[in-house]
């Protein structure tokens, strides 16, 4: 991985050397292990905080919503989809962009890792496929394909759609695995089963809205949630404003969706919210054969209208 | 819209969707009619509905 981040820091001080950007998107270490935070580094030097390791987690196409600026910006795979919805959604310019793409190999799970250990994790350092991870007197040797999260154990667009330069080769794409297995799982339910497994899985929400602010597709200047003129949905914790609050949040995304698990990643509940917004998902592939943020040359289902749009839910009468 | 509630939990039949015109008046009745006869038969689901908070 070190690789990488070498290639990136290069082009990155190429980009800004030349005057070709005005400011570089990537990642930097942050404060806490597992979970690296976005950088805009804007000179040559400030490059050098540049990395890139299995804790990119969080999508940085959420940090160009209607910027001005020419912008380099390094893009995963799921990145790169985001990058291309905003074009699509006329919320950046393609010129404007100068994309590093990185061929991904998957972000590990932090909430998997934290959970495993009982005390707090302060370091962590990747070696190939492996991952060691320390604290106050531990220190485990982890394998990262065992780690990954589940949108990346189960990906097939490891590799940048849309990019100007790849610091390194494409990686081989995923083959066998679903995407939506537990969707599948939970649509064998009854309603009732479904009901509880949903009020289980979001009991612990503490609507901090950290899964809004994460996600490249939540750019409303007023989001429904903070309007009060008129309030669309309660603001209490009480559990039937929180599902509402979580399933109007998926249907935002419909069509749109990369599955980037950027959500999941800036949970501090490790809610799987993604449960809710996978689902859409399957539908739309189903529906309308469509995945989000693969081709500029398409609109998306839901802004466009056809005659033999699936239509089997109006009642005829 | 209607498979994600229904992923979630709503029971097939309770939520409709229809087009009717302004001018269909007719047609609006029978699918009132229809739609109220299917959520009837339903019960009523409490799952969304609040209870105020209790306050000692």
């Amino acid at each position: 991985m070190t690789a990488y981040t070498d290639k990136i820091r290069e082009i990155a001080k190429r980009l800004l050397a030349e005057k070709k950007v005005d400011m570089v998107i990537g990642f930097r270490k942050g404060s806490l292990p597992l979970l690296h935070q976005p950088c805009m580094a804007t000179s040559p030097e400030a490059a050098d905080e540049l990395v890139w390791d299995s804790c990119c987690s969080l999508n940085l196409a959420n940090y160009l919503t209607d910027r001005k600026e020419r912008i380099g910006i390094v893009a995963k795979g799921c990145d790169s989809r985001n990058i291309v919805t905003h074009i699509l959604e006329n919320k950046i310019k393609r010129e404007q962009l100068y994309i590093i793409g990185v061929p991904c190999t998957g972000m590990i799970d932090r909430h998997k890792i934290c959970a495993m250990f009982d005390s707090e994790i302060t370091a962590v350092k990747e070696e190939g496929d492996s991952l060691t991870v320390s604290g106050d007197g531990f220190s485990k040797t982890l394998s990262k394909p065992e780690m990954l999260r589940d949108n990346c154990a189960a990906c097939t667009h490891r590799n940048p759609v849309l990019y100007d330069e790849m610091v390194a080769e494409p990686v081989s794409e995923q083959t066998g695995v679903d995407p939506y297995a537990s969707v599948k799982k939970i649509e064998a339910l009854s309603p009732a089963e479904k009901q509880a497994y949903f009020d289980d899985l979001i009991s612990t929400c503490i609507r901090c809205y950290a899964c809004r602010n994460a996600c490249p597709l939540c750019y409303c200047p007023t989001c429904f949630v903070d309007e009060s003129r008129p309030q669309w949905v309660g603001k209490s914790q009480d559990p039937v404003d929180v599902k509402t609050f979580h399933i109007l949040r998926a249907y935002h995304c419909a069509g749109r969706c990369t599955d980037c698990g950027a959500c999941e990643a800036a949970c501090p509940m490790g809610i799987k919210v993604r449960e809710f917004t996978k689902k859409l998902n399957k539908d739309c592939l189903e529906l309308y054969g469509w995945e989000a943020g693969l081709t500029l040359k398409q609109r998306p289902p839901l802004d466009t209208f056809k005659p033999n749009d699936p239509e089997e839910f109006i009642i005829r009468i | 819209m209607k498979n994600l509630l229904e992923h979630t939990g709503i029971e097939p039949g309770r939520l409709h969707f229809s087009w009717v015109s302004s001018a269909e008046s007719t047609k609006f009745v029978e699918v009132v009619k229809k739609i109220t006869e299917e959520v009837k038969a339903l019960n009523s689901n409490k799952a969304y509905a609040k209870t105020k908070p209790k306050v000692d």
